[in-house]
């Protein structure tokens, strides 16, 4: 029998795509559902995704998970967890239309949920820390329930399918966000489970990724020091939770967190300015350990803003376009002129630069 | 006395077809194996003195010589055997303790050998290390674990003292005494041309070397030879030793003959007294002790420079390893059994410790398990033979790792194991001028950096092979091993998987 | 120019470059056929005392007392070398006693003989420095 993610290592290559309104421009989920089936042979039908920020303004101050329950049973358990923690604002199924390609789904739900103050102030966590850890928690320990989405005002949705059908599942032509992120997934022997796809999720950070990191393993057993719990075994989540660690735990911004996990060659940060040599020597070093090589691009969905990267030799293609205050990315270049024909710029990032795009003023 | 007498070991065989009575064989055995007999005008031998060094092999001019293990037996007994009854014999006669060198040759089993490494195949590309920049330089030393911003917000260098190596070897403690001026002088000068460190051992710092001072790690053992404050300020570090792996539990000999001159002024002894070092540190008893020890190294220095703390892998190590790293130190090194020695006693060098493909894995898991694998770096020693055990032990999860049997073999040792008895034939394990000299430093310097070189080319092979193009991305990454012929026992502690699965 | 300089800080008094030298001169294919039995007459020769040896032979001078001395014209300098063409040594020996370094000798083929850098024979580099464990003889510009 086939094995699961969290039960085996499943390498994958991949299609990414991303659309961000840096003006917050809010639009529905069409265009990226279009950029992304541009891409369809970079996908094998063995999961796609999105994630969408911006899409839940009524709800903006209030948790959203994402639930997949394989059974009543660990639906029942996991919302007595959610319960002793949280209080829940509102819930629901998260509607989806029926579709010839989309089978087998587990019950998909969503919960708005608010800590409790009292669990909160119990555990002497930070707010966000305290999420974490309960989303962590979750999907180590409670069989049959996984949350694949947990943070403010945005929200994953994710399927087995080729990622245009999954769009077409989810009724994403209902949500407007201001930026979008997908994910069209060519894993080597996944039996298809839903949690597998991407994007990956934790918080308001979001990452999709197009490779096969080397460094999965050095990486892995870094940042399980610090509470995290590869469970997936998959190179998004080891992704997502360094991001996290650097960025929410440590402080670091989004340009260094990007010198960490691509940082430049030897060679290069030697051919830098002093000041900027030893900045990039001492995130370098200091923060070995969660370097990430082999192949990969990526794309990560904060709260106001989106980074791509590529690993240091550009091992993966990713290009970037520009139309007036609308930012794309993509894999391929024609997932983006198929939405965008007038273009402003296209370029490729080298590899190792970081793209990042924030709402600007009048966009917060 | 007829009782005591042993069969040599080994035969000298001589063609004497192709011997031209140059005599080479006699003038360089420094064991006066090889005699000229005039009145039959050719070469005769006693290889009762031959320890099979192979000196004269490697330069007779005409390649009349071997060295050959004698068939002599005694009754064939799997249990008794003639290595068994020899030692016997041999302490019956002496009524002492068996003395050997180097590393402990017995057959037990060799993990690295059970190891396999892992390449890339279609799904992730493998690095070309011909084309593409493959970077093996390391850093030693304690992680913040936290970044600090000055008021404008800037990054601020919150980094412990560190040690850069350009390649993630280093050549490990062996004391002037234990070994020659010119094999310390070769180890010195390799060190700084490759961008890497040497270590004095326990043995002090010859004057000569202090210009080397950049590239050396300071040794302070228990028996504190040549410690004064000058050695502290010369070395990039400072290395505590508690324990040797060959000999764990006791402390370092140096037999009073090789205590001449200028051994004495720099290990500050009478000359021709014996150096027998403490077998603890007499002011460590426990683990809050050594980080005291930690601690006045750091002040003697100013906190400039890191403290290393080596230990033996014994049974416990992982749990030993533990508390130095919560003693201040900034750099574990863990030296298996196999680990040479200049002179030990053999019960202890061939029975106590562990190896250090496991002491190494338990340890590195022990400190993930614990959060604190980023304050302390691993470095690990005790047979570290070519760079595919260097690859197995980064991607178990060691920072660097040490070599002194392959750095003496690359001088010319060719593991006879007699280090104790000070003649060696090849100008490293002796003080004797007249070997001493056999080790032209130019020579031996070259030979190193050789060495460290075509193992750090093969490592970026490697490590190009697994789709990885920086030495931080193969450390600890335990999925690019896969054990072969482990039991499950040895796999959970190796935390790697069988091959196939 | 290159020549053969010698270091007596390595030497080992092993005579190993006495040997090479001998076989390097014999015409011979192997230094056992060479050498076998035989007492060899060497270009270079170790000097030796107590713990101090060093290798002698030919420092191929700028100024040679031997190429002036010589009464046949024998001795000539071929490219800063000094060589010396036995079909005119008359064996006078004058070079052997003008020279101060001793490194000049009698030959068995009855003229005189000296280090022609390996020259003239098949391996066209000094076999004393291919031959010496410790590179105390080095074949080197200065």
């Amino acid at each position: 029998m086939l094995l699961k993610e969290g039960q085996v290592r499943i390498p994958a290559g991949c299609a990414i795509s991303g659309i961000f309104h840096k003006d917050g421009k809010r639009e529905n989920g069409e265009n990226i559902i279009k950029s992304i089936a541009a891409m369809h042979d970079r996908s094998n039908g063995l999961g796609g995704g999105f994630a969408a920020y911006g899409i839940y303004p009524e709800y903006k101050d209030d948790y959203a998970f994402h639930l997949f329950y394989d059974s009543p049973k660990a639906k029942e358990e996991c919302e007595n967890y959610l319960k002793e923690y949280f209080e829940i604002i509102s819930m629901a199924k998260i509607p989806t239309r029926r579709h010839p390609r989309i089978t087998d789904e587990p019950m998909i739900f969503r919960y708005f949920l608010q800590p409790l103050r009292t669990a909160l102030e119990f555990s002497q966590l930070d707010e966000r820390e305290f999420v974490a850890q309960r989303v962590i928690f979750a999907n180590k320990n409670i069989e049959g329930a996984y949350i694949f989405s947990s943070g403010k005002n945005v929200g994953v949705f994710k399927a087995n399918g080729f990622p245009e059908d999954v769009g077409e599942y989810y009724m994403l032509e209902n949500y407007e966000a201001y930026s979008w992120t997908c994910h069209g997934r060519y894993p080597t022997n996944t039996p298809g489970w839903w949690g597998g796809a991407h994007p990956f999720a934790l918080l308001d950070c979001t990452v999709v990724h197009n490779g096969e990191i080397s460094s999965y393993d050095a990486n892995r057993r870094f940042i399980e020091m610090f509470g995290y719990s590869c469970d997936l075994l998959t190179d998004t989540e080891v992704i997502t939770y360094i991001i996290d660690y650097l960025g929410r735990k440590l402080g670091l911004t989004y340009q260094e967190i990007a010198n960490v996990i691509a940082a430049p060659f030897w060679s290069t940060i030697a051919q830098k300015e002093p000041e900027e040599r030893e900045r990039l020597t001492y995130l370098r070093n200091a923060f070995a350990s969660l370097m990430v090589t082999g192949p990969f691009s990526i794309l990560v969905g904060f709260e106001g803003g989106l980074m791509a990267l590529n690993d240091r030799l550009k091992l993966r293609s990713m290009v970037v376009g520009q139309k007036d205050e609308t930012v794309y990315i993509a894999s391929e270049e024609c997932a983006i002129r198929v939405v965008e024909q007038n273009l402003d710029s296209i370029r490729a990032p080298r590899g190792g630069e970081a793209v990042i795009v924030k709402l600007n003023e009048e966009g917060r | 006395m007829a009782i005591d007498f042993l069969y040599p070991q080994y035969e000298v065989v001589r063609n004497m077809d192709r011997c031209i009575t140059c005599r080479a064989c006699e003038r360089q055995c420094a064991n006066e194996v090889h005699k000229y007999d005039v009145d039959f005008g050719y070469m005769t031998s006693d290889e009762s003195k031959c320890v099979a060094c192979h000196r004269c092999v490697s330069l007779c001019p005409t390649r009349a010589l071997k060295i050959v293990k004698t068939d002599h037996t005694f009754k064939e007994n799997a249990n008794w055997t003639g290595k068994a009854i020899s030692e016997v014999y041999r302490q019956a006669g002496s009524g002492g303790v068996l003395l050997s060198s180097m590393g402990n040759p017995e057959p037990y089993p060799i993990y690295w050998d059970k190891m396999l490494i892992n390449a890339s195949q279609v799904t992730n590309p493998s690095i070309d290390p011909l084309r593409e920049p493959m970077e093996t330089r390391t850093f030693l030393g304690k992680k913040p674990g936290q970044i600090q911003r000055d008021a404008n917000g800037k990054l601020v260098n919150n980094l412990s003292p560190q040690l850069e190596l350009n390649v993630p070897v280093m050549f490990s403690a062996m004391s002037y005494g234990s070994i020659s001026y010119n094999a310390h002088a070769s180890l010195a000068r390799a060190a700084a041309e490759l961008g890497t460190y040497y270590n004095t051992g326990e043995g002090g710092l010859h004057q000569d070397f202090y210009q080397y001072g950049a590239h050396t790690i300071v040794q302070v053992a228990s028996g504190r030879f040549g410690v004064h404050k000058d050695y502290l300020e010369a070395g990039a570090a400072i290395e505590i030793k508690m324990g040797q792996g060959a000999k764990p539990g006791i402390g370092g000999h140096l037999p009073g003959l090789k205590v001449g001159p200028d051994i004495s002024r720099t290990r500050m002894i009478p000359e021709g007294t014996d150096a027998i070092s403490p077998a603890p540190h007499h002011d460590i008893y426990s683990i809050e002790d050594l980080r005291q020890l930690v601690f006045s190294l750091k002040e003697a220095t100013e906190y400039q420079k890191p403290v290393m703390v080596k230990i033996a892998a014994v049974h416990n190590v992982a749990a030993i390893a533990s508390g130095v790293a919560r003693s201040g130190a900034d750099i574990i090194c863990i030296d298996g059994y196999r680990g040479g020695t200049g002179a030990a006693p053999t019960r202890i060098r061939d029975n106590v410790g562990i190896p250090i493909e496991l002491a190494l894995a338990a340890v590195d898991q022990r400190l993930r398990d614990e959060g604190i694998r980023d304050k302390v770096s691993i470095v690990i020693g005790g047979s570290v033979r070519n760079s595919g055990d260097l690859v197995k032990a980064i991607a178990l999860g060691a920072d660097a790792v040490y070599i002194a049997t392959a750095a003496l073999l690359a001088l010319g040792c060719h593991l006879c194991r007699t280090c104790q008895a000070g003649k060696c034939n090849w100008g490293i394990a002796t003080q004797r001028p007249e070997l001493v000299k056999r080790l032209n430093p130019d020579i031996g310097c070259r030979r190193l950096v050789n060495l460290v070189t075509a193992w750090d080319h093969e490592l970026k092979e490697m490590m190009g092979g697994m789709g990885i193009n920086s030495i931080e991305a193969l450390r600890g990454n335990r999925l690019m091993l896969r054990g072969l012929g482990l039991n499950q026992k040895e796999l959970d502690i190796l935390g790697i998987k069988h091959a196939g699965e | 120019m290159k020549r053969v300089y010698v270091d007596e800080k390595w030497c080992l008094g092993c005579h190993l470059c006495e040997y090479y030298c001998a076989f390097a001169n014999s015409g011979k294919s192997s230094m056992v056929k060479a050498l076998k039995d035989h007492k060899i007459a060497p270009r270079i020769k170790i000097e030796e005392r107590n713990n101090i040896s060093f290798a002698v032979s030919c420092r191929h001078c700028e100024d040679p007392l031997c190429v002036k001395g010589c009464i046949s014209g024998a001795l000539q300098i071929v490219d800063g070398a000094v060589h010396i063409d036995s079909e005119k040594c008359v064996g006078c020996c004058t070079c052997i006693l003008s020279c101060p370094y001793g490194a000049l000798s009698h030959s068995e083929q009855g003229a005189v003989q000296k280090c022609e850098l390996c020259q003239k024979n098949e391996f066209g580099q000094p076999m004393c420095v291919q031959g010496c464990p410790n590179k105390a003889i080095v074949y080197e510009e200065r």
